[in-house]
């Protein structure tokens, strides 16, 4: 059995951080930032496993696993602080609930 | 074979997380965001690391969706969740996420096929992860055991309602 090239494995996982950060910066929903921020975990681990099958150390499924520790007390936090958000704004609109000087929008109406 | 399967597998994931980004409806995204991660789960199972693979799906697909599907359904916006709910009994929008978990479940079927299970050359069996979570990293273990505990201690925190005027 053939083994997958490790370049096309990096390939694709820079392929999917790429697309979870478009996602992070292009879209202004807190609960689509919060997937974003998951697609992106999860191709940094995906670059992980990828180099720990290449060299057949156990490293790179350790490092994944501290990656998924991680990525879950974040998502438990960060779907606290969307509700606390809704809660108080009514809203989960990144740029409604900025407080600390203009948002992009009203900026670009200001110009 | 191993190869070929790879690269399905890689459109997949890449056409599902594009996919993601680009819905509207927040629950349409999830169902994407799902088989995206269980084509990113076949990705370790092709690399070797079986143990990975299944924690992807069980935590990451499992879990972690859960937790965003509870939050999206408490947030329940108004009139409009109504009737995304009442479309989310048709059929047709099941086709997209239903279709790209076909070519994953074709590429299991391919890959157990001819060879039951046959470990590879550079497969990392998870007792080699085991003990070395244990031995020389048991000190990222409890660190890792520690960021777990403040994180549910924050997100209680942050849960709390507390009955105050609008800031």
């Amino acid at each position: 059995m053939t083994m997958v090239p490790l370049t096309h494995v990096l390939l694709l996982s820079a392929v999917l951080f790429a697309l979870g950060m478009g996602g992070l910066l292009g879209r202004r929903n807190l609960i689509f930032m919060l997937m974003s921020l998951e697609i992106m975990f999860n191709a940094a681990g995906l670059a992980f496993i990828a180099a720990g099958a290449r060299w057949g150390q156990a490293d790179g499924q350790i490092f994944f696993i501290l990656i998924l520790t991680l990525a879950a007390a974040e998502v438990g936090v960060g779907l606290g602080l969307a509700l606390q958000i809704y809660h108080r704004f009514r809203t989960l609109d990144m740029d409604e609930v900025c407080e600390l000087g203009e948002s992009f929008n009203d900026q670009a109406e200001n110009r | 074979m191993t190869v070929l399967l790879f690269y399905f597998t890689a459109a997949v994931a890449m056409i599902a997380t594009w996919l993601v980004i680009t819905r509207t409806n927040a629950v349409h995204a999830l169902l994407y965001l799902i088989v995206s991660l269980l084509a990113t789960g076949f990705v370790f199972l092709l690399l070797g690391a079986y143990f990975a693979a299944l924690l992807e799906v069980i935590v990451y697909a499992g879990a972690v969706m859960v937790l965003f599907l509870f939050v999206l359904m408490m947030l329940g916006l108004g009139k409009h969740s109504e009737r995304a709910e009442k479309g989310l009994l048709k059929p047709r929008l099941w086709y997209g996420p239903a279709f790209l978990c076909g070519v994953l479940l074709g590429e299991w079927g391919a890959l157990f096929a001819g060879h039951p299970l046959s470990v590879e050359l550079h497969a990392v069996s998870a007792k080699a992860v085991g003990i070395a979570l244990l031995g020389p990293y048991v000190l990222a273990v409890e660190l890792a055991s520690m960021l777990l505990m403040a994180g549910l201690v924050g997100a209680y925190h942050l849960t709390e309602l507390k009955r105050r005027p609008p800031a």
